[in-house]
């Protein structure tokens, strides 16, 4: 059993998710906006190794190109247009913010337990056997069996995008 | 795991070794590429304008670039007051290594003849004259220009200053919305070659009319060219550093090294997207062969190994003049029509054009007519794209009854 496991994949997962831990943390405590958001890239830079560690090369790039090279970027736009100053701000906290830390729990539970539950014995196969998750099946996988669920996603964007344009319109 | 090679099917040293000297022979060629690049451009631009451009150090002034460069990196290095000082250091850096790491995907040379798939034999081994070759290839170039946006915002922002904040605002708006058009052209070419694999999608394009700027129809090539100009800031896209009204830009507070950095990674983007176009469109390294009545020719110039690479390096060229050719001769855009250009023209007849090429493909798949497929579905985009400009045209009408500027 030992000598299937992947130590160095595991070593590597651990540093990565204490970087991604470290930079999540210095999201909320960062007292300067660009800098908070700049972490976030980090955290989100550091899921997408995660998935490189376990084989899903399409799903890293994408999470790369949407989140850090899109989400983040017009964030980041966003920032600079209306607020973006040097130095720190002292007004950044809501007055709310205990409230989310059992909110964040909460999430963070109910996360656990279903990814536990969903993948109770399931261990990813050994290097000698490893996989390959290729984008053909990603494809395949979405567009046959999931193919309700991303359009029902799609939808849920859809909304966002009309939503946007009606806020932003001013007759 | 992310590079599929040949040579990596036996690690041993001679292996590591090849590796490491690729990455040596990438990393010059990139440099010497973009210093040659400045050169190139100044002198060309020179000649249209009917002056002489660089003519001192070297023969026709080919080491400006090297004495600019020595000069840069012994000047002052400048700090302003104002600017953040972890992201002004780390700026420069988030422009240019991207840049460089564009240089790992693109097939610089290789014999695509015989099925051998763009593999060479150098020391004893065969290998392929690219970096790397993964298999998400052309995702990983459009994840790369994407970082390479936070390297100019960035720098805008870090300066403390406010035109360079207006430029790197006006840059990653403008780089964003162009983004979408330029990854929409790349999935016609994707969807024609069905592959991700920078590799792949050279080893299809075998003939003049195989290669994808025929195979795509031309307008996917077009809408590139112009998303890529957009994307690399350069004229007449380039509001990013719109001097008269800037003073230089996103970078007007740096200088020294790191404004080399900057100048560097903006000439070797240049170099990279051309070798970008090569690769996607005109078949990268595989030779131009044409059978017309008794004259044909296979493209084989006798240079053995070498054969590729100087059929991409002659077709880089003319990208590479293109280029130049556009700084020269073009006026720069008023800020309004480069985003009405990105969202109304370039975006919808990209995706139109996508639509097109998937409806053939879906034809071709099922043996129905293809004529009256295509026929169908451009008298449908015809009627979208119709109905697309009467609606521009209503909302342009109540805005300016409203009295908005745009």
């Amino acid at each position: 059993m030992l000598a299937e496991a992947l130590v160095a994949q595991n070593i590597a997962f651990g540093i990565i998710a204490a970087v991604m831990i470290v930079g999540a943390f210095r999201v909320v405590t960062s007292d300067n906006v660009v800098h908070a958001a700049l972490w976030l890239v980090c955290v989100l830079a550091g899921a997408a190794a995660q998935y490189l560690l376990v084989y899903a090369e399409f799903v890293a790039i994408t999470q790369i190109l949407v989140y850090v090279g899109a989400v983040m970027v017009l964030f980041l736009f966003g920032v600079m247009l209306t607020r973006a100053r040097i130095g720190s701000e002292s007004n950044l906290n809501n007055k709310n913010w205990a409230l989310g830390i059992p909110v964040a729990l909460a999430l963070f539970a109910a996360m656990a337990i279903a990814l536990v539950g969903g993948f109770k014995d399931e261990y990813l196969p050994g290097p000698s056997k490893a996989i390959r998750i290729d984008t053909q099946s990603i494809s395949d996988a979405i567009f046959k069996p999931y193919l309700l669920p991303f359009w029902a996603l799609s939808f849920v964007l859809l909304v966002a995008v009309i939503g946007a344009i009606v806020l932003a319109r001013k007759d | 795991m992310l590079a599929i090679d040949v040579l990596l099917d036996k690690i041993d040293l001679t292996a590591v070794l090849i590796v490491l000297f690729k990455v040596v022979v990438v990393f010059i060629i990139g440099l010497v590429a973009t210093m040659f690049m400045v050169w190139f451009e100044r002198k060309i631009i020179s000649g249209m304008q009917n002056r002489i451009g660089p003519n001192k150090a070297g023969p026709f002034g080919i080491l400006q670039t090297l004495a600019d460069g020595i000069k840069l990196f012994f000047k002052e290095d400048l700090l302003p007051d104002r600017a953040d000082r972890f992201v002004f250091r780390l700026a420069p850096f988030l422009a240019f290594v991207p840049a460089f790491l564009v240089w790992s995907i693109i097939p610089l040379g290789g014999d695509f003849t015989n099925g051998k798939g763009g593999a060479i034999k150098i020391f004893g081994r065969y290998t392929l004259v690219q970096l790397a070759d993964p298999p998400i290839g052309v995702l990983l170039l459009l994840a790369l220009s994407g970082i390479a946006v936070y390297g100019i915002m960035l720098a805008g922002w870090s300066s403390g200053s406010k035109y360079p904040l207006l430029g790197s605002v006006r840059a990653s708006a403008q780089m964003v919305s162009y983004e979408a058009a330029l990854g929409l052209s790349i999935a016609a070419v994707l969807l024609v070659a069905g592959t991700l694999s920078t590799n792949g999608i050279v080893a299809v394009q075998t003939s003049l009319s195989k290669w994808h700027v025929v195979a795509t129809g031309v307008v996917p090539f077009v809408i590139f060219l112009i998303a890529a100009t957009a994307e690399l800031n350069r004229p007449p896209f380039d509001l990013v550093e719109a001097e008269q009204e800037l003073v230089g830009g996103f970078n007007t507070e740096y200088s020294s090294l790191r404004f080399a950095l900057f100048f560097l990674a903006e000439f070797m983007n240049t170099v990279t997207m051309s070798a970008v176009i090569v690769t996607l469109f005109f078949g990268g390294p595989q030779p131009l062969k044409f059978e017309q009545g008794s004259l044909h020719f296979n493209g084989n110039l006798h240079l053995g190994v070498l054969n590729g690479t100087v059929w991409f390096i002659a077709k880089l060229f003319v990208f590479l003049y293109i280029y130049v050719w556009f700084r020269a001769t073009l006026p720069r855009l008023r800020y309004d029509q480069l985003m009405n250009l990105g969202w109304k023209v370039l975006i919808p007849a990209s995706l139109g054009w996508f639509m097109l090429l998937a409806a053939q493909r879906v034809a071709t798949d099922n043996n129905w007519n293809k004529w009256a497929v295509s026929i169908i579905s451009i008298a449908i985009l015809g009627v979208c794209g119709l109905l697309l400009m009467a609606a521009t045209r209503a909302s342009a009408k109540n805005r300016e009854r409203e009295g908005a500027m745009f």
